[in-house]
């Protein structure tokens, strides 16, 4: 199946394939096995994969990639609209859409390159935003965003007698229909819309490891480190970093084309600098430039963001009841900043430290403890040899 | 020619806004070599400086006033501010009215000390490192600082008046000789744009007539060469990004009349004030200047009814766009000196 | 006919002629030096040859093909290498994968999407970039990342990543600049070397008289923008210009 591939990467793939498809069972203990939840952890996985492949591999920091997924959400949305509620032309166009834009703004963006490159795909994405929010309503349909009506055309549907919005489907599977079992006192929730997005995932997870390690990813980590000398040696960089540009925009209107197939709507805060950001910072977090820590980073930050938003007042006082009331009250007083409304300042807290002192993110920190500790390892049979000699 | 004065008029208060915090964003770039993505944060904590400023004027304590009774006939219970008990009422309630001037004096040591700890506790470690590093942090400190004004000012705008005195319009035109009631502008935009010429006026002449100056100067044009005549210039350049953010938190400070501030005004300016910066040129603060006044002026233009009507919503995306064609055509910006980032 | 030929090349920069009328022909399978004191317009007449400046009058052409107005990429996929003087290599990729990079592009051209196909099928690429690596006996290091090297083997890896191409014409700028005794010897036995194995026309700026002397040819002397000599070596050591020059400049 995964023919070219070494070793290593195919035990790669088939331990992800197990703990994507694996994800309701593994991740009920958390509290994260509702499909909602694993649905935005598969979705924001694909982005930050398609994100990696600019910023980790490419080393071109992109702070407007929300607006591919706004555009992605907006095409999955009006296809909903006009023709069918079946996925299948709503991703197509998701994702030409999407990749048509990243060609059209990544031309001019990539002419430069460095902060120039930052400020550039800011100025697109804010500019695109803008303008979903004012002339572009007849599309967008504003501040209120775009929705899916009872008299929507939807000429590929047989007429709709039901009296309510039909699910998107794949083929005539319900993406909203799900399996429910108790086992040990929980319930698994096997979801058609969570397989479907894993499904692709998966997919996305599987074409970025083959481009990680393509004649095509060398020149894009070449880029990444010296682009001048890559010149030198014959190779035209611009078509290089723009094919990546494409490609990881192309991801980004899938992840968008994909929300709104778990929830049929479109708004024009998708496309925000704060969204643009936070893929930023999953992929940091995750650790740019491999494979496992965009998707790592994307479910951290989407589980905690789930954890912390759900905090309130109530329940921090519940968990410190034993304290003394005036320390009980000091302590809720403090935490009540970084929890529910607060969530977003404990990520900004979150973010400087990764940036600050883990640079290469989760997986980087994991394998320098990993090392440690082998070295560690080795030193102390070292010397237990010299102790014993 | 009365309609192109007053959008040039109209330009002029945003103008100056992006001009100070463009000049801030310079002078920064120029001198650390740090793209501060956390300067729009600055701006809005001077903006947040005037509302905490009212917010200490008005604070009252209750007292009985005997000379009155509540429809009860119990005496009256009034709430009487600090500074009018301590000043006496007329006092009193002219220091409230005139809140948003004198956080002037309030916001320049709080911003001064709060670039100062920034530079010393943050960017100092992120000189050496790639500026993407130097980005995504300062990015994160503007949420962190956002995401704090928000915990404890909410996130709706905040009125924050200006002096009576300067309420209201004046009639501009009649003043200069066109027909009455055809340039009718607020006195507070007049204010804050003489009040932003001062300010840039100021920091110029800093630069050029001080001692101090001529090294950051020298520094700005190269760095190396300064630190190789021993001159500490570390130092001076973190005092350079206290003065930097003194100038953001000023034009936050004196803006809130005009627009009442809330939480993510700092990232709406930000966003357009680094455009400003790219068009200028990266490094002169001559062309932040120039460049915050043109585009302001430019978006007032782009938003008379008669462009959008012909162009409809364009006064959304006119900075981009201008931003764009320079970047393409002459990606040193208006002023900027040739090969410095132009790649 | 010589490979590279100069004809009339002139650049200015604000008020300093950097070049001033300046010829040079180089015959195919030489090598030719460039030497000349600092600022003499060494450095930028290298760069009009690689597409990084335009001369404002005159022509530069190689193997019959003008160069002038042609991007650095272009320039290389005619058969130009270039080393510089501060070692360019992809210090993040390992040894291995600096080589194969130069070869790709030698069989793929300036730009080919090859996102799918895996990079350990490309035998025949692994195999050249590995051979060229025993050539320079580097073969040993082939894994570590580049940026773990010594200045030295930086240099030779460099000249590995250039020769890995067969290129027809090879540019070095200052390949011993900044390096001790023993490097520079080793960096001129190094060419010496490759000179025997495979005759590649090579065009060396130097200031070091001890590499120029040693390896060159051919020798043209620049001063102050112009080509005051152009001759053998053992003419050039005596000639009463070049010491003007030379003692009226840096050295």
């Amino acid at each position: 199946m995964f023919g070219n591939l070494q070793k290593n990467d195919r035990l790669l793939m088939i331990f992800f394939i197990i703990m994507v498809l694996a994800g309701p069972i593994i991740l009920a203990p958390f509290g994260a096995g509702y499909p909602d939840l694993l649905q935005r952890f598969a979705i924001f996985g694909i982005f930050a994969i398609g994100f990696n492949i600019l910023f980790g591999l490419t080393g071109y920091l992109s702070f407007g990639h929300a607006a591919f997924l706004g555009v992605g959400s907006y095409s999955a949305v009006w296809m909903f609209k006009l023709l069918t509620m079946n996925v299948v032309p709503a991703l197509l166009l998701s994702v030409a859409v999407a990749g048509v834009f990243a060609l059209l703004i990544g031309y001019v963006s990539l002419r430069r390159s460095g902060i120039y490159f930052s400020i550039l795909t800011l100025a697109f994405a804010q500019m695109s935003y803008n303008l979903a929010y004012s002339v572009l309503t007849p599309i967008t349909n504003g501040e209120t965003g775009l929705q899916l009506n009872l008299n929507d055309p939807r000429i590929l549907d047989a007429a709709d007698t039901s009296g309510s919005i039909p699910s998107t489907n794949f083929f005539g599977l319900a993406m909203n229909s799900t399996a429910k079992f108790d086992v040990l006192g929980m319930t698994l929730q096997f979801n058609v819309g969570f397989y479907f997005c894993a499904l692709i995932l998966i997919g996305a997870f599987y074409l970025a490891l083959r481009i990680f390690r393509s004649p095509f990813g060398m020149m894009l980590r070449a880029i990444k480190t010296n682009q001048n000398r890559l010149n030198y040696t014959g190779l035209n960089t611009r078509p290089y970093t723009l094919a990546a540009f494409v490609i990881s925009g192309m991801y980004a209107g899938l992840a968008g084309g994909l929300m709104a197939i778990t929830d049929p709507l479109a708004g024009a805060e998708r496309m925000q600098w704060t969204a643009s950001g936070e893929v930023v910072l999953m992929t940091i977090l995750g650790g740019a430039g491999t494979m496992m820590g965009p998707v790592l980073g994307a479910g951290f930050i989407k589980y905690f963001e789930n954890i912390f938003s759900k905090i309130n007042d109530n329940v921090l006082h519940a968990w410190f009841s034993l304290l003394p009331d005036g320390l009980e009250n000091l302590l809720v007083g403090i935490l009540h900043f970084f929890v529910g409304k607060g969530w977003h300042l404990t990520l900004g807290i979150v973010f400087m430290l990764v940036v600050i002192f883990l640079p290469g993110g989760l997986v980087d920190g994991a394998t320098r403890i990993m090392k440690r500790i082998m070295n560690r390892g080795k030193s102390d049979s070292a010397s237990a040899k010299s102790a014993a000699e | 020619m009365d309609a192109i004065l007053l959008q040039i008029l109209n330009g002029l208060d945003k103008g100056s806004a992006y001009a100070l915090i463009a000049l801030g964003l310079t002078l920064i770039f120029g001198t650390l070599g740090v793209v501060n993505f956390a300067h729009g944060a600055l701006f809005m904590i001077g903006a947040f400086c005037a509302v905490t400023l009212q917010k200490i004027f008005n604070l009252y304590s209750v007292v009985i006033d005997p000379t009155k009774t509540d429809f009860l006939g119990n005496p009256l219970k009034v709430k009487v501010p600090y500074v009018e008990s301590w000043f006496g009422e007329v006092a009193g309630q002219a220091i409230i009215n005139w809140s948003v001037p004198l956080a002037i004096l309030f916001a320049i040591p709080i911003m001064v000390a709060v670039g100062y700890i920034m530079e010393r506790g943050l960017i100092k470690h992120f000189y050496k490192r790639p500026h993407a590093d130097q980005i995504l942090v300062t990015f994160g400190l503007a949420i962190v600082l956002q995401e704090i004004i928000k915990a404890f000012y909410g996130a709706n705008p905040i009125p924050t008046p200006a002096p009576d005195a300067f309420k209201g319009s004046f009639d501009f035109g009649a003043i200069i000789g066109f027909a009455e009631n055809t340039i009718i502008y607020p006195y507070w935009r007049l204010i804050y744009f003489l009040f932003s010429a001062v300010v840039i006026g100021l920091v110029f002449a800093f630069l050029q007539f001080t001692t101090f100056g001529m090294v950051v100067r020298a520094g700005m044009a190269d760095r190396e060469t300064v630190g190789l005549l021993g001159i500490n210039i570390d130092r001076r350049f973190t005092l350079m990004f206290g003065i930097a953010a003194a100038v953001a938190g000023l034009a936050g400070v004196m803006y809130t009349p005009i627009n009442p501030p809330n939480y993510h005004m700092g990232m709406d300016f930000l966003v357009l004030s680094f455009v400003v910066v790219v068009v200028g040129g990266m490094g002169s603060l001559p062309g932040a200047v120039l460049a915050g006044f043109l585009l302001g002026i430019l978006e007032s233009f782009a938003s008379m009814n008669e462009v959008k009507s012909l162009l409809p919503g364009i006064d959304q995306i006119i900075i981009y766009l201008v931003a764009m064609v320079v970047l393409l055509t002459r990606p040193r910006g208006l002023m900027g000196r040739a090969g410095v980032m132009e790649e | 006919m010589s490979y590279l030929e100069v004809r009339g090349v002139n650049k200015r920069f604000g008020g300093l002629q950097a070049l001033d009328d300046v010829n040079l022909s180089v015959e195919a399978g030489t090598i030719h030096a460039i030497i000349g004191p600092n600022g003499a317009g060494k450095s930028t007449l290298l760069n009009c040859f690689v597409g990084k400046l335009i001369p404002d009058t005159g022509t530069v052409t190689f193997d019959g093909q003008s160069l002038l107005g042609l991007k650095p990429h272009e320039i290389n996929q005619t058969g130009v290498s270039r080393v510089f003087q501060t070692p360019e290599i992809f210090s993040d990729l390992s040894v291995l994968e600096n080589v194969m990079i130069p070869c790709l592009a030698k069989r793929d051209g300036a730009f080919k999407l090859n996102a799918i196909t895996a990079m350990s099928g490309q035998t025949d690429i692994r195999e050249k970039a590995e051979q060229m690596l025993l050539d320079v006996s580097m073969q040993d290091k082939m894994h570590m990342a580049a940026s773990s090297l010594s200045r030295g083997d930086k240099r030779r890896l460099e000249m590995a990543m250039c020769l890995s191409q067969d290129p027809k014409l090879l540019l070095l700028d200052e390949p011993t600049a900044g390096m001790a005794r023993a490097d520079t010897n080793n960096t001129i036995d190094l060419l010496k070397e490759i000179q025997e194995k495979r005759k590649i026309t090579k065009v060396v700026i130097e200031h070091d008289m001890h590499v120029v002397f040693s390896l060159a040819q051919k020798i043209s002397v620049l001063a102050q923008g112009h080509v005051i000599v152009e001759d053998k070596p053992e003419n050039i050591k005596g000639h009463p210009k070049v010491k003007e020059a030379y003692l009226g400049g840096a050295h």
